[in-house]
This record gives C-alpha cells, sequence and structure tokens, in this order.
C-alpha cells in the first residue's frame, strides 16, 4: 500500500491531547496494586523491626515468589478470558508425580522435570479442550478438573506409599543440582530465594509477550471480544488452550521448586491456594471478564500477599489474621481498580 | 466511472447457497452476484438471512450446498482468515471491534506487522500505528488519536473505523451488514461517502441494509431477500420505493416484471 509521506501527522485532537503523565500513570491497570503495596509495606515496616531490613525483605520475597509465577499465569488466563481452579491442585499432582517418578521410577531429576511438564501441558490442552468444545464457563469445568485432581493425588499417594505423603526425594540422582537450580538461596547471610529470580524471569518474559508480541494482542482480543477476534480470524480456541496449558505448567514449575525445597511432597499441596493465584491477579488489576489486566500487576499483587503472609508473623499476630487481611486486600484493590478503570476506559495503549 | 457495464465476470457470483441451523433453515438455495465498482445492496426483512448468508460468503460459516465464486473461481472458506487473505472484508452487524483495543490496534488485528529474526519477534508498534494514521486519513476518517480505545469512540467513529479497516485490507470485496443502522444523518452520510470512494476505486461492494432511501441513492443493483430466499433483483436505476417494498413484503408483483431469480438483474 503507498504511504503519502508528504502529509503531516494528523495532530491529535485536544481534549486527549492534554494527557499528563501523571493522569496516564493513573489509567494504568497496576496503579492501585502499587499504591497498596507501598501502604502494606510502610505498614509492617513500621510496626516490626525486621521487616524492613534485608533479611526481611528475603522473607517476603520468598512467600511472594512462587504465588508470583502463579499469578502472571493466571494473569495471562484471566485476561484471555478464562480461570482455572484448577491451578492449586496441579502444584499438588506436578510434586507428587516429580516425586514418584525419582523415587519409585528411580528417575534422574532432570529426566522427571520434562515429563511432569509434559503431563501438566496435557492437563492444560484437556481443561482448554474441554471449554472451548462444550463452550461451557472455565470456572465449571475447571472446578471438575479440581476434584477429580484432588481426588486422584490423595487416592494414588495412599496406594503407593501407604501414607499421604511422597519423601526421601533428596536421594534420587540429580536432585542436588536441580536443587541448586530451581530452589537454592543467594545473596547470603540474607538468602534470598532464587525463585525470586523465576518469578522476574516469568513476570518479564510475561509482559513481553502480553504487550509486544502478536500473540498477546490476541490475548487481549479473545478475552476483551471472542467474537469480534474470531471474525477477522484469530485463532480463538488455540490461544486460549495455550493460555490453559501454561497456566498448568507454571502450576507444575512450582510444584517441581516446592518438592526440591522440601524433599517431600504432601498430597494435599496446593490445595485452595487458586484462589490466592486469582486474587493477587485481581489485585494487580486484571478484570473478572477478561480483556483487560498486566502481569506487572498480578506480580505487584502477589508481592502484597507474600507482605501480609510474612508481615503477620513478624507482628507476633496469629497466623488466622491472615485471612482476614487478604479479604480486606481483596475488598480494597477492587475497589481502587473500579474507579482506575473508569478512567482507564479512556487510557491510550 | 469510465468503463460501465462492461464488466463481464462479476467479482463475487453466489449461486444455490442453503444453510441450517438445526432445524431453521436460514438461507435456502440463494443466489446473487456482485460486480466490481458497483454498490450491490441486499434488503429483506428481519430473519430473512442476509446475515447468513454474508457469513457464508466471507467465511464465518460453512455453506451446506451451493457454491461461491470469486473472480469466476470456486472459493469455500473455511474461516475468515482464508477470505480475508482473497481480498473479502467484511463488516459485521456486531462491527467486530475489540473495545479495550486501542484503534491501531483493531485496524491490525490479527493483521499485526513484526519485527525480528527467526522465532524472536516484536510488535512494530510504530510502524502500524503510522500506518493506521494513514488508512484513517486516506478515507478522512476522523477520531482523536489512534491510540485511542474504540470504547470512548462514537458510535460513527467505530462504525467508521470498522470500514476503515475493510476498507484498508480489501481487495477484491467489502461486505457490510447494516452499516449504518445506529448511526446518525451526519454520521450515515460519511458512511455512504466511504462507500461509494470504495466503489469508486473499482472494489465490489456489497451492503445490507433496512433503509430504502439509501439502497436507492446509493446502490446500482438490489437483490430482494424473503424467509432465506434471494426472490429477485433490480437495476436501482430501474426501480422504486414501492417495487422494493412490494417484493419484500412478498406482496404481488406489478405485472410488467416478471423476473424471478436471475443472476443479471
Ligand atoms: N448462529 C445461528 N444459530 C442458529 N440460528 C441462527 C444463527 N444465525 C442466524 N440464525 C437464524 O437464521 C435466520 C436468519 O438470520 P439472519 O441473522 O441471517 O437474518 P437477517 O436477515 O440478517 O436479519 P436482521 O435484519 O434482523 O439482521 C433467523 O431465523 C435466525 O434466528
Ligand atoms: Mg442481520
Amino acid at each position: 500500500m503507498a504511504v503519502d509521506t508528504s502529509t503531516p501527522a494528523p495532530t491529535e485532537d485536544e481534549r486527549s491531547a492534554q494527557v499528563s503523565i501523571g493522569t496516564r500513570l493513573l489509567q494504568r491497570p497496576e496503579i492501585g496494586a502499587l499504591m497498596g503495596a507501598v501502604l502494606v509495606f510502610a505498614f509492617f515496616t513500621l510496626i516490626t523491626d525486621q521487616f524492613g531490613s534485608l533479611a526481611g525483605a528475603a522473607r517476603w520475597t520468598d512467600f511472594a515468589a512462587t504465588l508470583g509465577i502463579m499469578a502472571v499465569a493466571v494473569s495471562m488466563l484471566m485476561i484471555g478470558g478464562e480461570f482455572d481452579l484448577s491451578a492449586g491442585v496441579m502444584v499438588g499432582s506436578s510434586g507428587l508425580v516429580f516425586g514418584f517418578l525419582i523415587t519409585e521410577l528411580g528417575l534422574n531429576a532432570w529426566l522427571a522435570i520434562p515429563v511432569v511438564l509434559a503431563l501438566a501441558a496435557v492437563v492444560g490442552m484437556a481443561n482448554g479442550l474441554l471449554v472451548m468444545r462444550t463452550g461451557l464457563p472455565s470456572f465449571i469445568v475447571t472446578l471438575g478438573t479440581f476434584f477429580v485432581l484432588r481426588g486422584a493425588n490423595a487416592g494414588v499417594t495412599l496406594l503407593l506409599t501407604g501414607t499421604v505423603r511422597v519423601d526421601g526425594l533428596p536421594a534420587a540422582d540429580g536432585f542436588s543440582s536441580a536443587e541448586m537450580v530451581f530452589a537454592s538461596t543467594f545473596g547470603a547471610p540474607y538468602n534470598f530465594r532464587v525463585t525470586v529470580l523465576w518469578w522476574i524471569l516469568a513476570a518479564a518474559v510475561a509482559t513481553w509477550v502480553l504487550t509486544r508480541t502478536r500473540i498477546g494482542n490476541w490475548i487481549y482480543a479473545v478475552g476483551g471480544d471472542a467474537n469480534a477476534a474470531r471474525n477477522v480470524g484469530v485463532p480463538v480456541a488455540a490461544t486460549k488452550i495455550g493460555l490453559f496449558m501454561t497456566t498448568a505448567m507454571a502450576g507444575a514449575l512450582v510444584g517441581i521448586m516446592t518438592a526440591l525445597r522440601l524433599g517431600s511432597v504432601q498430597a494435599n499441596e496446593g490445595v485452595g491456594r487458586e484462589f490466592e493465584f486469582i486474587i493477587a491477579a485481581v489485585v494487580g488489576g486484571c478484570l473478572l471478564t477478561g480483556g483487560f489486566g498486566s502481569a506487572v500487576g498480578a506480580s505487584i499483587g502477589a508481592l502484597i500477599m507474600g507482605m501480609a503472609l510474612a508481615g503477620i508473623p513478624f507482628a507476633g499476630w496469629d497466623s488466622n489474621w491472615r485471612f482476614l487481611f487478604l479479604g480486606v486486600i481483596l475488598l480494597l484493590a477492587v475497589l481502587v481498580n473500579n474507579a482506575v478503570r473508569k478512567r482507564a476506559e479512556g487510557a491510550r495503549r | 466511472m469510465s468503463v460501465a457495464d462492461t464488466t463481464p465476470e462479476p467479482t463475487l457470483v453466489v449461486q444455490h447457497v442453503s444453510k441450517s441451523f438445526g432445524s431453521v433453515t436460514a438461507v435456502q438455495d440463494a443466489s446473487l452476484s456482485a460486480g466490481a465498482g458497483e454498490v450491490t445492496a441486499i434488503i429483506g426483512d428481519n430473519g430473512a438471512g442476509k446475515s447468513t448468508l454474508i457469513k457464508c460468503v466471507s467465511g464465518v460459516h460453512r455453506s451446506d450446498a451451493g457454491e461461491v465464486c470469486l473472480d469466476g473461481h470456486p472459493v469455500g472458506f473455511a474461516s475468515p482468515e482464508e477470505g480475508r487473505a482473497r481480498g473479502i472484508e467484511t463488516v459485521y452487524q456486531d462491527l467486530a471491534l475489540v473495545d479495550d483495543l486501542a484503534v491501531w490496534q483493531n485496524l491490525f488485528l490479527n493483521r499485526e506487522r513484526t519485527r525480528g529474526a527467526g522465532p524472536i519477534r516484536f510488535l512494530d508498534r510504530q510502524g502500524m500505528q503510522r500506518e493506521a494514521e494513514s488508512m484513517l486519513q486516506r478515507l478522512d476518517v476522523d477520531v482523536p488519536s489512534v491510540r485511542e480505545r474504540v470504547r470512548r469512540l462514537s458510535g460513527g467513529q467505530r462504525q467508521a473505523v470498522a470500514i476503515c479497516r475493510a476498507a484498508g485490507w480489501g481487495s477484491r470485496l467489502v461486505i457490510m451488514d447494516e452499516p449504518t443502522a445506529a448511526l446518525g444523518v451526519r454520521e450515515t452520510a460519511r458512511v455512504e461517502e466511504l462507500i461509494r470512494r470504495l466503489r469508486d476505486d473499482g472494489l465490489a461492494v456489497l451492503v445490507i441494509s433496512h433503509n430504502f432511501d439509501q439502497v436507492l441513492r446509493l446502490s446500482d443493483r438490489v437483490w430482494i431477500m424473503r424467509q432465506g430466499r434471494v426472490v429477485d433483483g433490480f437495476r436501482t436505476a430501474e426501480t422504486s420505493a414501492e417495487e422494493l417494498v412490494a417484493a419484500v413484503t412478498g406482496a404481488q408483483r406489478a405485472a410488467n416484471q416478471p423476473r424471478g431469480r436471475s443472476q443479471q438483474p
């Protein structure tokens, strides 16, 4: 197509041209979460001694890291307009399968890891295919998967080990090198968790995919208006199935990390955490209706929750208070995000 | 137009196309054609099957029977993407824009431009934004900015963006399903102007409309659909509003119009 280069770029309409950087910032999906993170950080730094120190930071980034990896994947899925309630129990299933493979079957840990990731991808694909083929809400379909996996985790573990856990992982081939990569610490004497680096990597890759690739454009499009996307030929089913697979594989990665760290896996590992992932994504500005959100926002959401989970014991409170805390954060975040969202409807991209 | 009425082969020829949804027969044995450099209108009551028929052409639906020919070659698009690859663009009744994406992202949805090497490819955001600006400029479409989210645009602006996308990518045939249904007088005039411009560029334009005045004003040919069938066809210059109303409602046809279904109205 011939482009007339002699014509000057059209001057933008004045009403919207005069958008200050401050206003632009206030329209970002993650702005509410960022303000929340600052508040929560200030709060715990003021009322406890250790929280603001590097040792304290090592602690709350530890809580936030695995949650953050999941929140990043779940936020992409939510932007694509779907949910995965099996994401939490997937962490447990993957850890258990990983444990069985390296203990019962004597597989090298480095061989077991791709096998577990591939199995998770199959489960994710099954979720995606079921949702796309039946047209049922992913909420219902993945609730089914949740119960199937939960039952299988408990049943199979009991059958194979006679207990509710798999242990003895550290004796397996390749365990210690895999532990180095997925479950070690760095920055002694504070001992930051290496999972934090994985989290940052996950957030960076997700942000790049969402904002700088065709697939990212499609994810926003299928979540925003699947019909409109389909009408211009966007591969809607493939995009969504890919997101389910990504989420399941993120669950597997976290499951492997947790297994390597603890050297054993509980049969009920991960159950109930799916809501933490969704909360982190929502706190980070993802809309439940799809088509809006960011991986950075979800990471900040995870950071807030990590700070709360670590800060409550620091403050000497009973850990049961964390649920109250999470609930209040969720409600506040949704209120702030709702206001931000109203502004963002005019934001440019 | 320099060469009037010399087109030997219409750009689009639809022959005996049928489409059912379960027990509902939406389109039955429908035949029509649309020529290059002409505006062809389809009119008919609600539920007559107009949208379904054009979706069979664009590749959204797969027809149960019949044939669609583009430039004389039979085509059977399994998806809108295949139709688009052959130069057919459609403005759907429900617009097909994603509200939360910017104007430029909608214009380039599934036509994204990338830079980079091998599998590492980045979106060429700047390039697409510039190109989007010139696409809009070429059709004299007025939006505040190509970076504005579509959600913020007025109905007329959205419609203009949707048409602009179709015009920007469509090289053979542009189909529009009730493009002015939701628009005011001024916006309607603008859209009609856009349609004329596409026609003058030599494209075949197929327009569905409920507005008989508009059809008489804008089109060169009119096809009438009733209960899933294409029941009649006219050259616009040789017909009148009364005749069109009678044809759409199925009232007695005037005695001097024994046309029936034909390829050349
Ligand atoms: N996807 C679908 N599934 C089932 N039935 C459908 C579908 N699409 C259309 N129909 C039916 O096919 C018939 C024709 O619908 P269509 O949308 O083609 O009509 P139309 O002429 O475009 O009407 P309108 O002027 O109201 O837009 C209707 O009875 C409709 O209910
Ligand atoms: Mg219709």
